[in-house]
């Protein structure tokens, strides 16, 4: 079923959508015209400037409503929807327990010279996130927390060390794009440091990360903004115990 | 400014510094009979030695290092070097400083301690050199206070402080400068997520960076001159910010005090506690950079938002008063005065919470009434801001009130775009505006405001008073490195005996001589 969609304002099919922008220019007849010159290349059209206010000597700041005459095609939106169940603490450490027999092992860090701890300490501290328990809790695995500043040789040294069954990273900072090379970096070395059957599974978390880009960067699964402990260890009991069983499977079939 | 509009009982408020004291006392004890390659290095820039080789090692690191090769570290670098430049024919400049480092570093200098007369002429000649450096720092504190009598200082309070953090100095000039114009009094450069966790200062002039700018000398020279332009051009002293935190506390306050910056960002346990830096490291690292703090007439701020970050801002409120009184206790032992402690607190508590408006009106004004003479630091929310950057300004307007309505003294200007992006010019700009419209419509608040005795403020202000004297008694009673140790500050375990920067730290030998530190804590005689 093909569905078109438009943005929402007070009416189906109104498409009405408000950006603001700042040009470099003083605030004058010409900047507004520059202003709404730039809405109608976005798409909006009619476009309505409601505020305009020069910032210091050379900048603008503009407010602008207008409908968007582009439309949205449902069936051709892709993204990464979760495909694995979403289990509890208690589910996961049954089932690690059951079929792994020993403790799940995880190690988690934040490389090159990020520093924010907050994203990878909500998923691994005991205090969690928004009411839930960080894996740190979940009885069934084992959580090594490096923290901030980890170069990629420490990491793979301490993966090797823990014998990790999966690596988590986590990047806020996404200046120079600095968040896709440390990434790129260390899923390198993964691969040069381990056999692909002794490799981790590699996961990396932020909210600035696109979910799509697995492949490219060389690892299992992004977390973007929002990721819950509970989703992730999920996601681990999937990839590491249950979607392996199911292969296995598969193979003696 | 002492108001009591909490009824705060005086005896308690008595106990709660008189607990700090004894449980700061042996940590104190513990910075006076160690030091740190840090220190040392910044006792040699004091002597005046300058610049980096060719892959941007500071020679004030390959100086010490090699001192540290033949001789350790227990005695201190004045001696074994200042004997040294004497054996070897050197004057005791800074020039021929450097040159000794150079000679050092390509091995053909071997030091050792010297014994006799030679201490006695190593320790009068290093102590001239240190004076000089110390004197430099005396200058640009006069040279401060010329200025802001002739500038003046902001008509208002709090002062707005700005952040601004590109990476590249020569685009934060003028941002700050912009920032400036725009209304700010204080301009903080952010420095790169990296810089806390080097041992050494990287050198010149910078223009990569991430997510903050690298504090450099020349980096601090060239903007603390372009604010200098912005104080004449606006007719009122606009202060630079920048900090003095990880690896390298001792030589970022020493080249803050030659560069004459006004604040600088100083906690006492922010390294241990966030940075995984080593405990003792920190502790002795502080001391010293506090003295020079207060020789140079610098603010320092405290990092106590940190705590309300990492762990519930209601439940662990009483850490923030707990801290804020390490903090005065370390600092007034370091020799700052009360107008230089800018003490941290944050606007942090989760705003679903129902009365979180009051409990934040509570936690400022019992920070408020404790510390009456300090010059605290507001710092807006942050772990709440999701993106909803609406959202994000009405809270930033509540934080601002709460500023307002209990007299806060430093104004950390939040952004809307807190979590989403480094802060855009038009971000600045509508939260400056945000700041405007409080200041000016509510900025005498706190004349009329004055909670129920016994209400909902007062009571909540009395429990986290109680909540902190029992920490501190704990605390106390265990010693604050074990507490460290246990996790009791913002969940995380640092054990004094692990942490970055360990291996630096040594024990004084007898003999040990600093004499920077002998300057620092017999003030008079250089002064006059």
């Amino acid at each position: 079923m093909k569905t078109v969609i438009r943005p929402y304002g007070d009416t189906t099919g109104d498409g009405m959508t408000q950006v603001s922008f700042t040009l470099p220019l003083p605030h004058d007849k010409k900047a507004e015209g520059a202003a709404l010159q730039l809405a109608a290349k976005m798409g909006l059209e009619p476009a309505m400037l409601v505020h305009a206010k020069q910032m210091g000597d050379g900048f603008t700041f503009f407010v602008i409503y207008g409908s968007v005459r582009h439309l949205v095609e449902l069936d051709k939106v892709v993204v990464v929807e979760r495909d694995f169940p979403l289990l509890t603490a208690k589910e996961v450490n049954t089932v690690v327990k059951q079929k792994m027999r020993r403790k799940l092992s995880v190690v988690g860090a934040c490389i090159g010279t990020d520093a924010h701890t907050v994203g990878i300490d909500a998923i691994l501290n005991l205090k969690g996130i928004a009411g839930e328990k960080g894996l740190e809790y979940y009885r069934e695995l084992k959580v090594v927390n490096l923290g901030a500043q980890i170069t990629v040789p420490e990491l793979v040294a301490a993966a090797k060390a823990e014998k990790a069954d999966a690596v988590l990273v986590s990047q806020v900072v996404t200046q120079r794009d600095a968040h896709l090379h440390n990434t790129r970096e260390m899923s390198a070395a993964f691969r040069e440091a381990l056999p692909a059957d002794k490799r981790p599974l590699l996961i990396v978390g932020g909210p600035r990360f696109d979910e799509l880009m697995t492949g490219e960067l060389g690892v299992d699964r992004i977390f973007g903004r929002g990721t819950t402990p509970r989703e992730v260890a999920s996601y681990l009991v999937h990839a590491l115990i249950t979607e392996k069983a199911d292969r296995k499977k598969a193979v003696a079939a | 400014m002492s108001s009591n509009k909490l009824g705060l009982d005086p005896a308690l408020v008595h106990r709660a510094r008189a607990l700090a004291a004894k449980a700061g006392r042996p940590v104190v004890e513990m910075a006076q009979s160690h030091t740190t390659v840090s220190v040392e290095r910044a006792v040699l820039r004091l002597a005046g030695v300058t610049g980096a080789d060719p892959d941007g090692i500071p020679w004030v690191n390959r100086l010490v290092d090699a001192v540290r090769n033949d001789v350790g570290l227990g005695h201190g670098v004045a001696l074994p070097v200042f004997h040294a430049l004497a054996e070897h024919g050197l004057e005791p400049t800074g020039e021929q400083l450097t040159l000794l480092a150079q000679k050092a570093a390509a091995g053909s200098v071997r030091f050792d301690l010297p014994s006799g007369r030679a201490v006695t002429a190593a320790k009068k000649a290093s102590r001239r050199q240190v004076a000089a450096g110390i004197k430099q720092i005396d200058r640009n504190r006069a040279d401060r206070d010329k200025m802001i009598k002739r500038y003046g200082d902001p008509k208002q309070r709090p002062w707005i402080y700005l952040i601004v953090a590109t990476g590249d100095i020569y685009e934060d000039i003028p941002q700050a400068q912009a920032a400036a114009r725009a209304g700010a009094d204080v301009i903080a450069v952010i420095r790169s997520t990296g810089q806390s966790l080097l041992d050494y200062v990287p050198e010149g002039a910078t223009r990569e960076g991430f997510a903050g700018t690298y504090a450099t000398q020349e980096n601090f020279r060239l903007m603390r001159a372009a604010l200098d332009e912005s104080s004449r051009e606006l007719g009122r002293y606009v202060r630079l910010t920048n900090y003095a935190s990880g690896l390298c506390m001792p030589e970022i306050a020493t080249l803050a005090g030659l560069q004459r910056l006004d604040m600088m960002l100083n906690d006492s346990m922010y390294g241990i506690l966030f940075r995984d830096i080593n405990p003792i490291r920190t502790f002795v690292d502080q001391r010293f950079s506090r003295q020079i703090h207060a020789r140079a007439g610098i603010i320092i701020n405290t990092g106590e938002d940190n705590y309300l970050t990492t762990a519930d801002a209601v439940e662990a409120a009483h850490t923030v008063t707990v801290s804020q009184l390490l903090n005065e206790y370390f600092a007034h032992e370091a020799g700052l005065a009360d107008w230089q402690l800018g003490l941290g607190h944050a606007f942090e508590i989760n705003p679903e919470l129902p009365e979180s408006f009051r409990l934040e009106l509570a936690h400022a004004l019992l920070a408020r009434e404790l510390f009456p003479d300090a010059p605290l630091k507001w710092m807006p929310p942050t772990k709440h801001m999701t993106g909803d950057v609406f959202r994000g300004n009405l809270l930033d307007g509540f934080f601002n009130l709460v500023g307002a309505l209990t007299g806060q003294s430093i104004l950390l200007v939040g952004m809307m775009t807190e979590a989403v992006v480094t802060p855009w010019l038009s971000d600045r700009d509508i939260a400056l505006q945000n700041v405007r419209y409080v200041l000016g419509a509510a900025g005498n608040l706190h004349e009329d405001f004055v909670p129920a005795p016994d209400g909902f403020i007062q009571r909540r202000a009395h429990q986290v008073l109680d909540e902190a004297i029992s920490l501190l008694e704990k605390i106390e009673g265990d010693t604050l490195l074990n507490a460290i140790a246990d996790g009791t500050f913002g969940i995380m375990k640092r054990p004094a005996n692990r942490g970055k920067g360990l291996d630096g730290v040594a024990a004084h030998d007898d003999g040990y001589y600093n004499p920077a530190t002998e300057i620092l804590e017999t003030p008079g005689k250089e002064q006059q």
